[in-house]
C-alpha cells in the first residue's frame, strides 16, 4: 500500500552551485550522471577505435601514439571494457534516466534520500577520476595507455593479484582500478537504496504497483540486482586489494613462479575470484539491459498508440530475468576448472532465461501488432533495440550449453554476443530514452532529421561491426589477442577484421552527429512549448518542461488508471493520461 | 510537412527498416547455412557431439531469429500510422501461454540434449591405458612433459624452476623417475590412442585450446585438471592460449602433432636423443 503522504519538500535552491553542482534535485543529478556517461562513452569509443586500428595494422605508427605494443593494446582493452560497462551502461540507463524520471513517473517530488543521491553522484564522479588516473601513473605499458592495467575488465587472478611482475600496469594501475570500482560500488549501493525506497514508499495516490510504468519496474528491479551484486563486487575488490597490499592470499595459491621469481603467497584460489566476480558480473549485465527493456516497452507503446501487450507478463518477466540472472554466474566458468557437474545446473538455469526474454520479445512485437506506428527517432531506436536484443540474446543460447561453449568460450563469438546485447541493444535503449525525454528535460526537441540519419548509420553499422565477430569466433579466433601475427590460423580472418574496422570507424564517426545534435539541441533546439508533445500517458508528460523543483508544484496527482491506456474506445483522444479522472465513459482495466 | 506527407515519409521509413531487417536476416542465415566461416573439421568423438549440438542449436535459434526479425519488420510496415485508432488490446493470455510453453520446451530441450556430450567428456576419467602427458602453461609458452620409458612422472618442485637454465617445470634431477622425463615446447600424440592431458599452470591462468579437438581447458595455478580425448586423424594442429595471461597472450602458441603410431615412437626417440 503506497504511503502517499508526501514528504516535506525543501524550497528550490538558489545560487549556481546549489542549483547545478551540489544539487539534491534528482533531475539535476540524473543529468549529471548522463553527462558523465556521455563523456565516458566517447573515451570508450576512442579506445575501441585505437584497438581496431591496431588489429588491422599492428606495426603501423598511429597518429599521436606511435607504434602500439601488445601491452598497450591490452591496457586500452581493459579500460575500454571497464569504462563502458561501469561508467556508461551502469550509469546512463539507471542512474541517469532512472534518477530523472522514476520520482516523476510515480508522482513523487524527489527521491526518498536526496542528499544520499547527491553523494552517490559525486562518489561516482570520484570513481571516474580515479579510473582515469590509471592512465597517468607510472609502471604501465606507457604511451596513451599510461599505467593502465592489462588484465581485462574481469581482472582474473592471479594475473591481477601478484603485481607488476606479471606484467605492465599491474602495479599502481591495477590498484587504482580496484579503488575506482570500490568507490563505484559504494555509490551504486547508495543509489540502489534510494531507488528501492522511493518506489516502495513514495508513490502518489492511486499509483498502485500494477499501474507503474514498465520503466519504473525496470529501474526498481535493477536496483535490487545492484544492491545484491555490487555488495559482492565491493567485497571481492577489498579482498583483492588485501592480496596485493597486505600479504593475504585469498586468490593466490602456493608455488607460483613468474619469470623465475618465486611468489610468496599460499592458500588461495584463483577460482574464488571468478565466483565472486561473476556473481556480481552476471547480474551486472542485466543491470545494463533491464532499464533499456523498460524504455523500449514505454516507447513502443507510446508510438504504436497501443497498450503494452501483456503488462502483467512483462512485470513477471522482469522479475524472472532478475532472479534467474542471480543464479547463472557459473556459465562464465564452464572451462575454468570448476566442477563439471555444476555446469549442468548453471546451463539449464541459463537456458531458462531465454523464456522470460522471449516473452518480452513476443510482447513487444505484440504491442506493435494492430498499432498505428509513428516512426519518430525514439521509436526507431526502440524498434532497433528489439532487433538487436533478439540477435544478441540468441547467440547466448550457444554459449549457455557447456559442450557448445567448449570451442566458443574466450573467442570472438563471446565478444560478438556481449557487444550485441550490451554494446548495442543497451546503447539503443539509451538513445531511445534520450530522443524521447529530451523535450521534457530541456524544453527543446532534438532534431529529428539528424536523429534519423544517426539511427540509420548506427543500426546498419553495429550489425556490420559485431555480426562478423560471431563468424570469426566460430573459426576459433580467441579474444583479447593484441594482434593476429603469431597464431597462424588467424591470418585467413584478417579481411574480416578490416571489414569490422571500417564499419567501426564509420559508425563511431556517426556518433558525432548525436553529440552535435545533443549540444545544439540544448541551446538551439526547436522549442517544445507543448508539455506533452508525444501525446503520452505517463505522469512526466503532465508537468512543465523542464519540471519545477518539486515536479508537481505542490499539486501531487491522483492516478486512476494504468500507464498505457492508448486508443481507448470511446475516448476523445487516442491517449488517456494516468491522472485523467475516470469519467465512467472509458473502461479502465487496471 | 503536412500530416499526410509525414505519413508518406514514415511509410518509406517503415519499408526501409523492414527491408533492412530482411537483408540482415537472410544474409546471416546464408552465411551460417553455407558455412562461409565455420569450425575446422573435428578430429575427436567429442567434436562430433559438439558439432551435432551446435547444428541443433543453430536450427532452433535460426527459426526464432527468422520469425522475430521478420515479424518485427512485418509489423512495422503493416501497422504503420494511417491516421486511425489502434486496436485497444492488453494482450492475449492464450497466446502468451502458448509461446511461453513452446519457448520453454525448445530451450530446455536444447539444454538437456547438450548435456550428453559434456557428460561424455567430463564425467568419466581417462581409461587406465591412456597415454598421459603433462601440460604446463607459463608466460608465454607451453611446456609438454612426457614421463619417459619408465612411465612415471618424476618429482617436480616450484622452487626448482629455472627458466634461464631450461628447467621450465622444476624437475628434481635427484629423483630417478625424473631422469627420463622429456619436457618439450611442442606435443605429439599417436592417432587413435586415448590421451590424458594433465593440465597445470606456473604463474597465471592460461587455457589450452585446439580447434580441431573441439575443446579448451583453462590451466589454473594451484589446480591439476585432467582431460582425455582420442584424436582420429593424423595432422598438425595449432595450439592457442585462450585465457588472457599477460602481454604475450596472443603469441603463446604451439603445435599438436597427431602421428601414426610408429612415427610417434620415432619422434619420441628422437626427442629423447636430442635432450
Amino acid at each position: 500500500m503506497a504511503a502517499h503522504a508526501h514528504p516535506v519538500v525543501h524550497e528550490a535552491p538558489k545560487g549556481f552551485i546549489r542549483k547545478y553542482i551540489f544539487s539534491t534535485d534528482h533531475k539535476i543529478i540524473g543529468i549529471q550522471y548522463y553527462l558523465l556517461a556521455l563523456f565516458s562513452v566517447f573515451i570508450g569509443i576512442i579506445l575501441s577505435l585505437l584497438m581496431r586500428l591496431h588489429l588491422i595494422a599492428p606495426n603501423v605508427e598511429l597518429p599521436f601514439f606511435g607504434q602500439m605494443t601488445p601491452e598497450q593494446y591490452l591496457a586500452l582493452m581493459t579500460m575500454h571494457g571497464t569504462i563502458m560497462v561501469f561508467f556508461v551502461l551502469t550509469t546512463a540507463p539507471q542512474s541517469g534516466f532512472g534518477n530523472y524520471f522514476l520520482p516523476i513517473q510515480i508522482g513523487a517530488p524527489d527521491m526518498a534520500f536526496p542528499r544520499l543521491n547527491m553523494l552517490s553522484f559525486w562518489v561516482t564522479f570520484a570513481a571516474l577520476i580515479v579510473m582515469l588516473a590509471a592512465f597517468f601513473v607510472a609502471g604501465g605499458p606507457g604511451g596513451v595507455a599510461g599505467g593502465a592495467p592489462i588484465s581485462g575488465w574481469t581482472a582474473y587472478t592471479p594475473l591481477s593479484a601478484i603485481g607488476p611482475i606479471a606484467g605492465p600496469g599491474l602495479g599502481m594501475g591495477q590498484t587504482l582500478w580496484i579503488l575506482s570500482l570500490a568507490l563505484f560500488a559504494g555509490a551504486s549501493l547508495m543509489g540502489a537504496l534510494n531507488f528501492i525506497t522511493t518506489t516502495l514508499d513514495l508513490r502518489t495516490k492511486g499509483m498502485s504497483l500494477m499501474r507503474m510504468p514498465l520503466t519504473v519496474w525496470a529501474w526498481f528491479v535493477t536496483a535490487i540486482l545492484a544492491l545484491l551484486g555490487f555488495a559482492v563486487l565491493l567485497g571481492a575488490g577489498i579482498l583483492l586489494l588485501l592480496d596485493r597490499t597486505a600479504g593475504t592470499s585469498f586468490f593466490v595459491p602456493a608455488g607460483l613462479v613468474v619469470s623465475d621469481t618465486q611468489i610468496p603467497h599460499k592458500g588461495g584460489s584463483p577460482l574464488l575470484w571468478q565466483h565472486l566476480f561473476w556473481f556480481f558480473g552476471h547480474p551486472e549485465v542485466y543491470i545494463a539491459i533491464l532499464p533499456g527493456m523498460g524504455v523500449t516497452s514505454h516507447v513502443l507503446s507510446t508510438f504504436a498508440r497501443k497498450p503494452i501487450f501483456g503488462y502483467r507478463a512483462m512485470v513477471y518477466a522482469i522479475f524472472a530475468i532478475a532472479l534467474l540472472g542471480l543464479s547463472v554466474w557459473g556459465h562464465h566458468m564452464f572451462v575454468s576448472g570448476m566442477s563439471p557437474y555444476s555446469a549442468l545446473a548453471f546451463s539449464l538455469l541459463t537456458m531458462s532465461i531465454g523464456v522470460p526474454s522471449a516473452i518480452k520479445t513476443f510482447n513487444w512485437i505484440g504491442t506493435l501488432w494492430g498499432g498505428q506506428i509513428r516512426l519518430t527517432t525514439a521509436m526507431l531506436f526502440a524498434i532497433g533495440f528489439v532487433s538487436l536484443f533478439v540477435t544478441g540474446g540468441l547467440s547466448g543460447l550457444f554459449l549457455a550449453q557447456p559442450a557448445v561453449d567448449l570451442p566458443l568460450h574466450d573467442t570472438y563469438f563471446v565478444v560478438g554476443h556481449f557487444h550485441m546485447i550490451m554494446g548495442v541493444a543497451a546503447i539503443f535503449g539509451i538513445f531511445a530514452a534520450t530522443y524521447f525525454w529530451f523535450p521534457k528535460m530541456f524544453g527543446r526537441f532534438l532534431n529529428e532529421r539528424i536523429g534519423k540519419i544517426h539511427f540509420w548509420i548506427t543500426f546498419i553499422g553495429v550489425y556490420a561491426i559485431f555480426m562478423p565477430m560471431h563468424f570469426i569466433g566460430l573459426s576459433g579466433h580467441p579474444r583479447r589477442y593484441a594482434d593476429t601475427t603469431a597464431v597462424q590460423f588467424l591470418a585467413q580472418l584478417d579481411p574480416v577484421h578490416t571489414f569490422m574496422t571500417v564499419a567501426a570507424v564509420i559508425t563511431g564517426a556517426a556518433q558525432l552527429l548525436f553529440l552535435f545534435n545533443f549540444f545544439w539541441g540544448l541551446w538551439k533546439g526547436e522549442k517544445a512549448p507543448d508539455i506533452n508533445p508525444w501525446k503520452a500517458t505517463s505522469l512526466e508528460w503532465t508537468v512543465p518542461s523542464p519540471p519545477p523543483h518539486d515536479n508537481f508544484q505542490g499539486r501531487f496527482p491522483t492516478v486512476y488508471r494504468g500507464p498505457y491506456e492508448y486508443s481507448v474506445p470511446g475516448a476523445a483522444e487516442d491517449y488517456t493520461p494516468q491522472n485523467a479522472p475516470d469519467t465512467g465513459q472509458t473502461a479502465s482495466r487496471q | 510537412m503536412t500530416t499526410r506527407q509525414s505519413r508518406l515519409a514514415s511509410g518509406w521509413a517503415a519499408a526501409a527498416l523492414a527491408f533492412l531487417l530482411i537483408i540482415i536476416t537472410f544474409s546471416t542465415i546464408y552465411i551460417f547455412v553455407k558455412r562461409i566461416w565455420w569450425f575446422p573439421e573435428s578430429i575427436t568423438a567429442l567434436g562430433a557431439d559438439v558439432d551435432a549440438q551446435f547444428v541443433r542449436t543453430l536450427v532452433i535459434t535460426g527459426i526464432v531469429f527468422f520469425l522475430a526479425q521478420l515479424g518485427l519488420g512485418f509489423a512495422i510496415v503493416r501497422y504503420r500510422d494511417r491516421g486511425r485508432r489502434a486496436v485497444y488490446s492488453h494482450g492475449n493470455n492464450k497466446l502468451e501461454i502458448l509461446w511461453t510453453t513452446a519457448t520453454a520446451i525448445m530451450f530446455l530441450g536444447l539444454g538437456i540434449a547438450a548435456e550428453r556430450g559434456w557428460a561424455r567428456f567430463h564425467f568419466q576419467g581417462a581409461s587406465p591405458g591412456a597415454l598421459q602427458i603433462e601440460v604446463v602453461g607459463q608466460q608465454f609458452q607451453w611446456n609438454f612433459r612426457y614421463p619417459g620409458p619408465d612411465g612415471v612422472f618424476g618429482r617436480t618442485d616450484p622452487s626448482l624452476i629455472n627458466d634461464a637454465a631450461g628447467n621450465f617445470v622444476g624437475l628434481d634431477s635427484t629423483d630417478p623417475a625424473a631422469q627420463d622425463d622429456l619436457v618439450l615446447p611442442i606435443i605429439a600424440i599417436p592417432v587413435n590412442r586415448e590421451v590424458e592431458l594433465i593440465l597445470r599452470a606456473k604463474d597465471v591462468t592460461h587455457s589450452f585450446f585446439v580447434r580441431e579437438l573441439r575443446f579448451k581447458q583453462d590451466t589454473v595455478p594451484g589446480l591439476t585438471i585432467r582431460v582425455h580425448f582420442t584424436a582420429n586423424k593424423v595432422g598438425k594442429y595449432e595450439i592457442a592460449c585462450a585465457e588472457l595471461c599477460g602481454l604475450g597472450h596472443h603469441r603463446m602458441r604451439s603445435d599438436l602433432f597427431v602421428l601414426p603410431p610408429d612415427e610417434y615412437q620415432n619422434w619420441l626417440r628422437q626427442q629423447a636423443e636430442t635432450e
